[in-house]
């Protein structure tokens, strides 16, 4: 027992020990924002990356989510007489919480994976230290135009995951389950306010910036060659994915 | 003056990982515009030793005096500044793998100094040529062998004139004819660009041929430092046993 709780603690504090040292370079990479050299092609560069080549995949995954939302939400009020409501739900849905977690999801899977196992594989190769040998600071040269880059990208594909959402819901419910089209947008438009839109773009917003500064982290201290890669790009979209859902709870509980 | 023929003195930098002392009290003057070369046993803190030397580990105490000035206490932005008297090769090039061979020697260039584009790449192809290396730079890192990875990163290391080079083993898995060529552009270094070299090495032949000075690391500490001959003369039975590489001797594996 007194085993159990030993690990338990143990563990803790090497968990609260990895936030603070995050923590850490983030504040290192803010600082960077705001001092010359400006990285703008690299800027441009990530945005690429992590937004517009995440497009796809973000828009596939919620056009089905919006779809299977439909689905489900329409046999429950169908119980009831309430088939009208189920675009207003699904709107609800999308844009309060199921865009930016997928978006979310979506860009740590395809986006901080590559990051994290991009910068591990320059730290085991000595490209980190080559980059500051040159009197380059890598936070500033891999850590920054990733982060700033996430975090504007993951609201811009959040409008693209709400919009194809709310598609794919009139999509099943009109097209498929004859709810009537105009009841279906009409009560979107009652029930959805902007707010909910602006609160779930908020959202993307710290999800991005926790996922790139995440992978950053983790393929920034990453140590023991292609294992350690492997096992640092592992940690970095668990952690990712955890601390997004956490966290999404807690802005939610904030902001609603 | 005493105190200008070195450039960089080492006071009793000391090291520790965890409980393992890798430097331990460790001295070292390392003369200006001459070979140093730094030998000692795989593992045996050589490494460790140029990082600190080029301010990308920092001691547990001792102090490193490069030009007189201590790069210990000295913050990133400080650091920035010395490391610009530096060039270095990395044990596997390190080349940046997303940019072609010109780009990753154009780099630093393209960084610190305000040249334009045209100026830098015509640099760039001299020095590409000076390496042997004239028309690949088009290419990326991952289509060159070995040795061209070390020419490209040696001439990275020296495009910005440095004073000081850094060698992390530069011809380990090379074979003997590159290993050649690359120990007659450490020298070509030393003659032409005027520059500092320290080399860390366990290419003991080639060690003979090139180094001016020559320091064995052993046991975190230097055990013996001389010319090449004085080296070949030690009488200490740790030299003699490394540099005739037998299996038998006062040194352990283990």
């Amino acid at each position: 027992m007194k085993n159990f709780f030993g690990w338990l603690g143990h563990n803790f504090l090497m968990f609260l020990q990895e936030l603070g040292r995050m923590m850490l370079l983030f504040v290192q990479a803010f600082l960077w924002l705001f001092r010359p050299p400006f990285r703008v092609r690299l800027f441009f560069k990530q945005m690429e990356f992590i937004g517009v080549n995440s497009l796809f995949v973000v828009g596939l995954t919620s056009l089905f989510t919006g779809m299977v939302l439909a689905l489900q939400t329409y046999h429950a009020f169908r119980m009831f007489g309430a088939e009208t409501l189920v675009g207003a739900t699904v709107a609800l849905s999308m844009t309060r919480e199921l865009g930016p977690v997928i978006t979310g999801l979506m860009v740590a899977g395809r986006a901080g994976s590559a990051i994290c196992a991009e910068i591990g594989t320059m730290r085991v190769t000595e490209q980190i230290d080559a980059l500051t040998v040159m009197a380059i600071n890598p936070v500033q040269y891999l850590v920054m135009p990733r982060v700033l880059a996430g975090f504007i990208m993951l609201p811009l594909l959040t409008i693209i995951s709400d919009v194809l959402g709310i598609f794919g819901g009139y999509l099943v419910g009109v097209q498929i389950l004859d709810i009537h089209g105009g009841m279906f947008m009409n009560r979107i438009y009652e029930y959805v306010e902007l707010a909910d839109v602006y609160n779930g773009l908020v959202k993307a917003s710290v999800f991005g910036g926790i996922l790139t500064l995440v992978s950053c982290y983790h393929g920034f201290y990453t140590s023991g060659g292609a294992e350690g890669v492997g096992r640092a790009t592992t940690q970095a979209v668990v952690m990712s994915c955890v601390l997004i859902l956490v966290s999404d709870y807690f802005l939610t509980a904030l902001m609603f | 003056m005493e105190q200008d023929r070195y450039i960089i003195r080492i006071e009793g930098l000391t090291k520790r990982f965890g409980e393992f002392t890798v430097l331990d009290e460790l001295d070292l003057n390392l003369e200006q515009d001459k070979v140093n070369i730094i030998i000692g046993r795989s593992g045996g803190g050589k490494s460790v030793l140029m990082k600190h030397i080029i301010g990308l580990l920092k001691p547990d105490r001792g102090r490193i005096l490069v030009r007189n000035r201590d790069i210990v206490p000295m913050s990133e932005r400080e650091m920035a500044q010395v490391r610009r008297d530096f060039g270095m090769l990395f044990q596997e090039a390190a080349l940046f793998d997303s940019l072609s061979v010109e780009e990753n020697v154009a780099f630093p260039l393209h960084e610190h100094t305000s040249k334009s584009y045209k100026e830098i790449m015509s640099i760039v192809q001299d020095q590409l040529a000076g390496v042997g290396l004239q028309g690949m730079g088009t290419k990326m890192p991952a289509e060159l062998s070995g040795g061209m990875r070390k020419r490209v990163g040696l001439a990275r290391a020296l495009i910005m004139e440095p004073k000081i080079v850094l060698f992390d083993e530069p011809t380990s898995g090379l074979d003997p004819v590159v290993g050649a060529t690359i120990n007659d552009l450490i020298l070509r270094t030393k003659e032409e660009f005027g520059a500092t070299c320290i080399v860390i090495s366990h290419d003991i032949s080639a060690t003979m041929k090139i180094a001016d000075n020559i320091f064995m690391l052993y046991q975190g500490k230097i055990i013996a430092q001389g010319s090449p001959e004085e080296i070949r003369e030690s009488s200490d039975p740790v030299v003699r046993q490394f540099i005739k590489g037998e299996a038998r001797g006062p040194i352990q594996i283990n």
